[in-house]
């Protein structure tokens, strides 16, 4: 399959370990992946914010660089954010609505339409839930509500995970509550965030797992500030960053992203 | 041995009676910051919000059409807003045909004015009073002690609330911030009956509250009440309980007022079926609730021989005009959304500073008070931060019986504080800020150029940013910055 990355803002400029690793997911399982370099923002945090009217030209910058998915230039688009998915499909017609664009309404539709969350492209389009992935380690899951609750991914990213050789999933106490991320919220009502997150990391601490994952880095930035915080120890990663790791190419702890230039050089050396 | 300490003394929370019940209180940041330390308040709603949310999942799972219940509800609720000036006439047909009197009140004021008014027309000095979301909105009971009259909550919690001189920061539970043993120092200090030697164990203290209670039951004239529902083919009137005192309020007077929001009028009979379901289990978790007292008009020797019902409107059609925030009109208050509610949890209902607390009263509050509407509330009015109130997780979508799409309307209500009609959008720091990010974002070339500013600042911050000045302290107060990366994804991209 030709598969469009819609990288979003955060992966791309503070995150890139986890497109990055959605790359090297994608073209091991044989698929090409594009990045069109028109893409920007989705348009959610200014929706978010209270900011419709800001949002639009980001909303209409991302239908527009992405349209060519309904003429066939790529079979679909995958993006490693449940809520920046989430957005497109819930979001971004009703802001071409609100300000009277019922052709950018449509066509958002469309677009979203074809464009789904990581673990939605391979299990319900790629039909896989073993990915050939090697990660030896314990690891806890938190769902992130927009995946959870908007996107209704379900069990999708647990049964990808439950597939990688030699990784243990610990479950995780109230692992459908909020973190306490929300976007702006954690800024605005940065004292309440502080005291969602603070109970989100102490049931992850509780596992005992070294490492906790999520399908969104944004939820993750807050989790793992946190956990940073608390000194707990515990690393945070993308799903996509496990999913990526393989006995050959495995995750690269500084990197983020399957060492295959050490891999190369290993190889070379041999 | 032990010290003796005194009498410990009751602290109304919050410290005085506000003269608004729909808007006191600072902004919610603000409230939050001081709720967010109370420890044992902490402790009280955790316990209690988890505990409540355990049993409706248990009830909620058990039946095989409760989506399709949603669904009707959602449906007959959206049907009667569709049709709400006929359906309410009548509504007011159908109570008058079988010997009621019906009111209609535009504002708090005119509701105060007219329930007082019917009450010193009985010659009555005191009222009992159901338990009613509506009657708190209005601020009912201080009204009436205004004019000499003395109400009397009588449902438990609500009689703890009152006692107490508190707001209730729950919709169900408006005493849900106070343990056993804060009541029993309430019971032993306000309540002049209370038995010697109250102890505080939880029938000890019902029983003190209902011998109290048995008094005024018996001796009262007149009872105000609110209504669950009101069905306007029939004029029947309904309330649903599970302590028996609304039962006795609703038959021992000789006159009966139930004020009620004009949202709550359904069209049919049997509309009933569908709400007499999703109303219980989604606020007590039980199956059915212990008493659903209806009547229609009056009755002939039997129960209360004068009716009135009174129509409150105070911001429901303003709320009504507006195509997404109506939706909040849909609530049957039954507080699911609150028990499963991140945020709620944590800073408990006093930190809306409203009657009507968490998610609901989130969008529900503003709303009633105008928010974005020409002439409406103020865009810097403490009350205009509350649909920010919410990290938009959805919880509380999933929760509610009739399916309001909360998060879509506090995104809605959200824009519409930010760019109120009728006045300039409100400058801030926010608007400025987001306004440059908004400019990076609208092309992929822009924003390459803005992604690099973080690579530039991976070289010159430290690997870790545990402190940065205002505004980035809201983010380092309780959060580590992330390591940043030496290059953006775009660019290594680029290079591959």
């Amino acid at each position: 399959m030709r598969i469009a990355l819609f990288t979003t803002c955060l992966v791309d400029a503070v995150f890139p370990q986890a497109a990055q690793a959605t790359v090297l997911l994608l073209e091991r399982l044989g698929h090409e992946v594009d990045v069109p370099a028109g893409q920007a923002c989705c348009g959610q945090m200014h929706v978010n914010s209270g900011y419709q009217k800001q949002a639009l030209p980001i909303v209409r910058n991302h239908v527009r660089t992405f349209a060519p998915v309904l003429d066939g230039e790529w079979d679909a688009v995958v993006g490693p954010s449940g809520s920046c998915v989430g957005a497109t499909r819930h979001q971004q017609a009703m802001v071409a609505r609100r300000t009277g664009d019922a052709q950018l309404a449509v066509l958002a539709d469309a677009v979203a339409a074809r464009t789904y969350e990581l673990s939605e492209l391979l299990v319900d389009v790629l039909g896989l839930s073993d990915v050939g992935a090697w990660f030896p380690h314990a690891v806890t899951y938190h769902p992130t509500c927009h995946s959870l609750r908007m996107l209704r991914v379900g069990d999708r990213p647990t049964r990808l995970l439950r597939a990688v050789a030699d990784l243990e999933l610990r479950d995780l106490p109230e692992a459908d509550s909020c973190c306490g991320f929300g976007g702006t919220f954690a800024l605005k009502n940065s004292e309440t965030s502080g005291a969602m997150v603070a109970d989100k990391v102490q049931n992850i601490a509780s596992t005992g797992a070294p490492y906790v994952t999520a399908g969104d880095w944004s939820c993750l930035m807050n989790i793992s500030g946190a956990l940073d915080r608390q000194g707990t120890g515990v690393r945070a990663l993308h799903l996509a960053e496990i999913l990526a790791s393989t006995h050959d190419d495995p995750w690269h702890p500084v990197t983020g992203r399957p060492d295959v230039a050490g891999a190369r050089v290993r190889g070379g050396a041999r | 041995m032990s010290t003796y300490l005194g009498m410990p003394s009751v602290h109304p929370m919050p410290a005085h009676t506000p003269d608004e019940p729909l808007r006191w209180g600072p902004s919610f940041p603000a409230a939050a910051h001081d709720t967010l330390r109370d420890p044992q308040l902490r402790a009280n709603l955790r316990k209690a919000t988890h505990t409540i949310r355990d049993k409706r999942l248990a009830v909620t799972a058990e039946l095989p059409d409760w989506e399709d219940l949603r669904d009707a509800g959602a449906g007959i609720k959206a049907g009667a807003m569709a049709a709400l000036p006929e359906l309410l006439e009548q509504l007011e047909a159908s109570v008058q045909a079988r010997g009621g009197h019906v009111h209609w009140a535009r504002d708090a004021a005119e509701a105060n004015r007219i329930v007082t008014g019917i009450v010193q027309e009985t010659g009555a000095r005191e009222v009992v009073k159901v338990k009613s979301m509506v009657t708190q909105e209005i601020g009912l009971n201080e009204h009436l002690a205004a004019a000499g009259i003395e109400a009397t909550e009588t449902d438990l919690a609500e009689l703890i609330v009152q006692l107490a001189g508190d707001m209730p920061s729950h919709i169900l539970v408006p005493a849900i911030h106070r343990n056993r043993d804060q009541i029993r120092e309430i019971f032993d200090a306000r309540m002049g009956d209370a038995p010697d030697g109250l102890t505080s164990d939880p029938p000890a203290l019902a029983a003190a509250a209902r011998a109290h209670l048995r008094a005024r039951f018996l001796r009262a004239q007149v009872a105000v009440s609110g209504a669950n529902f009101a069905i306007a083919q029939t004029g029947t009137v309904g309330v649903v309980e599970s302590e028996g005192n609304g039962r006795m309020c609703l038959t021992l007077p000789c006159t009966l007022v139930t004020v009620m929001g004009i949202e709550k009028v359904l069209p049919r009979f049997e509309d009933l079926e569908v709400f007499l379901q999703l109303l219980p289990r989604s606020s007590t978790g039980e199956r059915m609730n212990p008493y659903t007292s209806t009547w229609t008009g009056v009755t002939p020797g039997d129960g209360p021989q004068e009716f009135h019902l009174v129509l409150l409107d105070n911001g429901r059609t303003r709320a009504l005009a507006d195509e997404i925030g109506r939706t909040a009109l849909h609530c049957i208050r039954c507080s699911a959304c609150l028990n499963v509610c991140p945020v709620y949890e944590r800073t408990g209902g006093h930190a809306y500073g409203s009657v009507y607390p968490g998610p609901i009263g989130a969008i529900l509050t503003p709303q009633l008070l105008g928010i974005g509407v020409t002439g409406g509330l103020d865009p810097h009015d403490p009350a205009a931060s509350l649909p920010f109130a919410s990290s938009l997780c959805g919880a509380c979508y999933d929760a509610c019986p009739v399916k309001i799409d909360i998060p879509t309307a506090l995104v809605h209500l959200r824009d519409r504080a930010q760019h109120p009609l009728g006045r300039r959008p409100r400058p801030s720091g926010w608007a400025v800020g987001l306004g440059l990010v908004a400019l990076s974002m609208r092309s992929g070339r822009a924003f390459r150029w803005a992604g690099r500013t973080v690579p530039v600042l991976s070289r010159v911050l430290p690997r870790r940013v545990r402190r940065l000045p205002f505004p980035g302290s809201l983010w380092t107060a309780s959060r580590d910055l992330p390591p940043l990366p030496r290059q953006t994804f775009r660019d290594w991209w680029s290079a591959r």
